[in-house]
């Protein structure tokens, strides 16, 4: 257990070092800073004056020697923008991002279990084809698109739900959450479904897979033959053999649903980490972008890591030794 | 295709909204959708637009432009000129927002702190360097000197706000953003910020002004163009800024929303480059490299100004969003010459070339942002082929804004379309940034992209800027505005418009200068 985890702290670092630099490099590429954070009443000498502030008269390699230098010691930088650290300004969207995430997560796992199963096991049936067809559209159309339709049907027309924008917060242990109060999930709703779409679909085509493989196994045939009653035999024989690779599968998506809510975030002008991205691009805010990339990278990393434990406590036939492999 | 898309949806939208709206019946409270998030609440902090208009509703400067950009009292009641390098100012009986009183020493205090904070992105030293000392006559008067005569003073303090001197010292911009420090005497106080997405603010009982119109603003950040409508089509905000240009038709058309539309100081323009011996995006007509750069001869650029239809740019291409014009500021500003028009004549055009050597025309790559100016990438277009109808085979490089200023600055371009506000509401201000040479001592020219010089402008500007007199003054920025359309330092194409959308019973005060505020909406009578 040991060995497996130091070596997957050791792959950890590597992976963040090397996104670091090659992150920090394509920044670079974006253009300068100062360009466009200066008013552009600003003369010669306040430019001047903003690119020595921010250390941008530097050579590169200076730059990124310093970074690197301050990084290992858990210093990211500031914000060029905001004045101050840039890990603190990610690190105050994350709970929010965190937020719609888990939600967008819970919707999928709800109606996407039930549902692959449904279709996995009559895979024949009216229910089965349609929502095997079903899921076929959550696939293909893109998010952006579905979160508008979403606004426009239920937001602008029916004027059920709130058009966008994060709804009031009641503070847990100083952390800002909406998704305690009724008003506040409200805003929730319409950019967790449009982020959940796709997963459901994932989720409804691995559990129709896995159903139907195990549907076949000779223990269900037994257990059927026993007489146990359905019920339990869905839950109990198949759910628990159908949910692993779910687990496996969403496991990974949840590190990319955070990272890439950037689409849904944008298209509800809801206030979490995705959009600080794209605000953050346009305003070429350098130490946030780097810092976003290197934080979304360590979810990941840690998001995997989970996984792998997981999996193993849930199917004893994978030992952390079988991993050296 | 996407774009399509987007559109298509919203304008059925905005057609199904119709029916659904309730009659009048207004609460006094007011949300408006602004198209850039704030980034601080320090007024101080970062000198960027989309700050300065939130900041407007809880502060005061000593003086403000009005919607026409014409200077008007604020917080001074009046002000005086003791010489010519002296300005008086007599504030009148204001308080902050925690009631205590506004006086010479908080303005002296102000025009004091921008210099002080650390890590500002973009300084209001701009603003406030000119003035070299400050003195304190009594509670409400206050003297501020500056090193030589200096008429833009004024235009230049309508940026500074005053900040209570209690409420600030010793506290660093981060901590605003949980509205310590923000005490102004504004017409609207804070209640909560959450960056990125809204701010709150209620009436401010203290006010000196008329009863603020609403009780409660809530200005909430949508940068996207489609949220921040369909927003204001499903109530969720009652007036949005900028209405995005595709949806522009369906909103006028909507009568459930009202239309705010002001000519924006805005002006669109081309740089060609005329300093430099060699241009990097010219070449001959077989495009082969060209020997000379055809921008230094003055004929060239006369024969791009005339190859313009503006007429046609603004009537097919902008639906009326754009203001033709051949002049760099809009008639209400000092340095308007009205006998400067734009013309259209592009056989004119193919002569002067033929004139200049270039029978067979040249070949052209215009640079333009193609997320900044309404409609910037499909103007840069027309433009292309107006330019290659003449001669001039012209293509179009389309880049965002973040990388076209980073590529500008380096000397990339030979012609690029850009726009510039006239922050100061006279000719001087496009002219020093990007018309005069390039000069670091004296802070002229630091975008002069088309790296044009002419001794005689500066001259001329100079002189104005030193001429206290406003008749005078306006004779020499006038002159000067006059040299630089006979010698085409730039192509001037149009003013660009500002729109603002409400809903019905709201009554909309369109601003020249793009800064959006709650004072700017009021309920209908």
């Amino acid at each position: 257990m040991l060995i497996f985890l130091t070596r997957r702290l050791i792959g950890g670092l590597l992976v963040l070092f090397v996104t670091a630099t090659l992150v920090f490099f394509a920044v670079f590429a974006l253009g300068n800073p100062v360009d466009v954070m200066v008013s552009p009443d600003a003369d010669q000498t306040e430019r001047a004056a903003a690119v020595a502030r921010l250390g941008l008269d530097r050579p590169i390699l200076e730059q990124y020697a310093s970074f690197l230098w301050n990084a290992v010691r858990g210093d990211l930088g500031n914000s060029f923008v905001y004045g101050k650290p840039a890990t603190t300004v990610i690190l105050e969207r994350l709970p929010v991002t965190l937020e719609l995430a888990i939600v967008a997560m819970a919707i999928a796992l709800a109606i996407g279990i039930p549902l692959g199963i449904i279709a996995g096991l009559k895979p024949a049936s009216l229910s089965g084809k349609t929502i095997m067809s079903g899921s076929i559209l959550g696939f293909s159309l893109p998010n952006f698109w579905i979160g508008l339709m979403l606004i426009s049907i239920f937001a602008v027309q029916l004027k059920w739900l709130p058009s966008g924008g994060r709804g009031p917060t009641v503070d847990v242990f100083g952390i800002p959450l909406s998704i305690l109060s009724l008003e506040g999930l409200k805003y929730l709703i319409l950019p967790a479904f449009t982020l959940a779409l796709y997963k459901t679909s994932l989720i409804i085509r691995i559990c129709e897979t896995g159903t139907r493989n195990v549907n076949r196994q000779d223990y269900m045939r037994t257990a059927r033959a026993r007489g146990v009653p359905p019920v339990r035999i869905v839950t109990v024989h198949l759910l628990k053999n159908v949910i692993i690779p779910v687990i496996t599968v969403m496991g990974l998506e949840f590190g990319a649903m955070i990272a890439f809510a950037v689409a849904v975030e944008t298209v509800f002008s809801y206030p979490g980490m995705g959009k600080l991205l794209i605000d953050s691009i346009n305003r070429i805010d350098r130490p946030v972008i780097v810092a976003y990339l290197m934080v979304t990278c360590l979810i990941f990393v840690t998001v995997n890591l989970i996984v792998d434990g997981l999996y193993a406590v849930l199917d004893p036939r994978v030992r952390f030794s079988a991993s050296k492999a | 295709m996407r774009k399509t898309g987007i559109t298509t949806v919203l304008r059925a939208a905005a057609f199904a909204v119709v029916a659904s709206l309730p009659a009048a019946s207004w609460a006094a409270d007011l949300k408006i959708g602004f198209s850039a998030p704030a980034t601080t609440l320090d007024p101080q902090f970062h000198n960027a637009s989309q700050n300065i208009a939130v900041s407007r509703n809880m502060f005061d400067t000593l003086v403000q432009m009005d919607p026409d950009s014409q200077i008007v009292p604020a917080l001074a009641e009046s002000w005086r000129l003791v010489d010519d390098t002296t300005w008086e100012f007599k504030l009148r009986p204001a308080k902050f927002s925690d009631g205590s009183a506004v006086t010479a020493e908080d303005v002296v205090w102000s025009l004091d702190r921008p210099a002080t904070i650390p890590n500002s992105p973009s300084s209001f030293t701009i603003y406030t360097r000119p003035v070299v000392e400050k003195k304190i006559i009594d509670e409400q008067t206050v003297q501020l000197k500056t090193a030589a005569p200096y008429p833009l003073l004024l235009a230049d303090l309508t940026n500074v706000f005053i900040v209570s001197k209690k409420a600030t010292e010793g506290l660093t911009s981060d901590k605003f953003v949980t509205g310590q420090g923000v005490v102004g005497s504004g017409p609207y106080k804070f209640k909560s910020y959450t960056p990125d997405d809204r701010v709150i603010m209620t009436a401010n009982e203290n006010y000196w002004g008329d009863k603020p119109a609403w009780d409660t603003v809530e200005i909430r950040f949508l940068p996207n163009d489609s949220s921040r409508l369909s927003a204001l089509l499903s109530g969720e905000v009652d007036a949005i800024e900028n209405i995005p240009t595709p949806d522009l038709e369906a909103v006028k058309n909507n009568k459930n929303l009202v239309v705010g539309e002001k000519m924006s100081h805005r002006l669109i323009f081309l740089f060609l480059d005329s300093g430099r011996d060699e241009t990097p995006g010219v070449s001959a007509a077989d495009g082969s490299p060209l020997k000379a750069n055809p921008f230094k001869d003055v004929r060239v650029r006369k024969a791009v100004n005339l190859a313009i239809d503006r007429e046609a740019i603004a009537s097919r291409l902008m639906q009326g969003l754009a203001f033709p014009t051949n002049n760099i500021v809009t008639e209400t500003m000092q340095g308007f010459v009205p006998g400067i028009k734009p013309s259209y004549d592009p056989e004119q055009a193919k002569k002067l070339l033929a004139e200049a050597g270039y029978d067979k025309g040249f070949r052209l790559v215009l640079a333009s942002p193609n997320n900044r100016l309404i409609n910037d990438a499909k103007v840069a277009q027309a433009l292309a082929q107006m330019l290659t109808r003449v001669g001039i085979r012209t293509s179009v490089d389309a880049v965002p804004f973040a990388v076209i200023n980073t590529r500008g600055n380096k000397g990339e371009f030979s012609s690029v379309m850009m726009g510039w506000g006239a922050q100061t509401a006279e000719a001087s201000s496009p002219i020093r940034a990007m018309i005069a040479c390039t000069n670091k001592e004296k802070g002229w020219g630091p975008v002069n992209w088309g790296n044009y010089c002419n001794p005689n402008l500066d001259a001329v500007t100079a002189k104005a800027l030193n001429t206290m007199d406003d008749a005078a003054r306006s004779k020499l920025l006038q002159d000067a505005t006059q040299i630089v359309h006979d010698d085409v330092a730039i192509v001037p194409l149009y003013f660009q418009a500002n729109t603002w959308a409400a809903k019905p019973g709201i009554t909309i005060t369109p601003r020249m200068d793009e800064r959006t505020s709650a004072l700017m909406f009021t309920p209908a009578k």
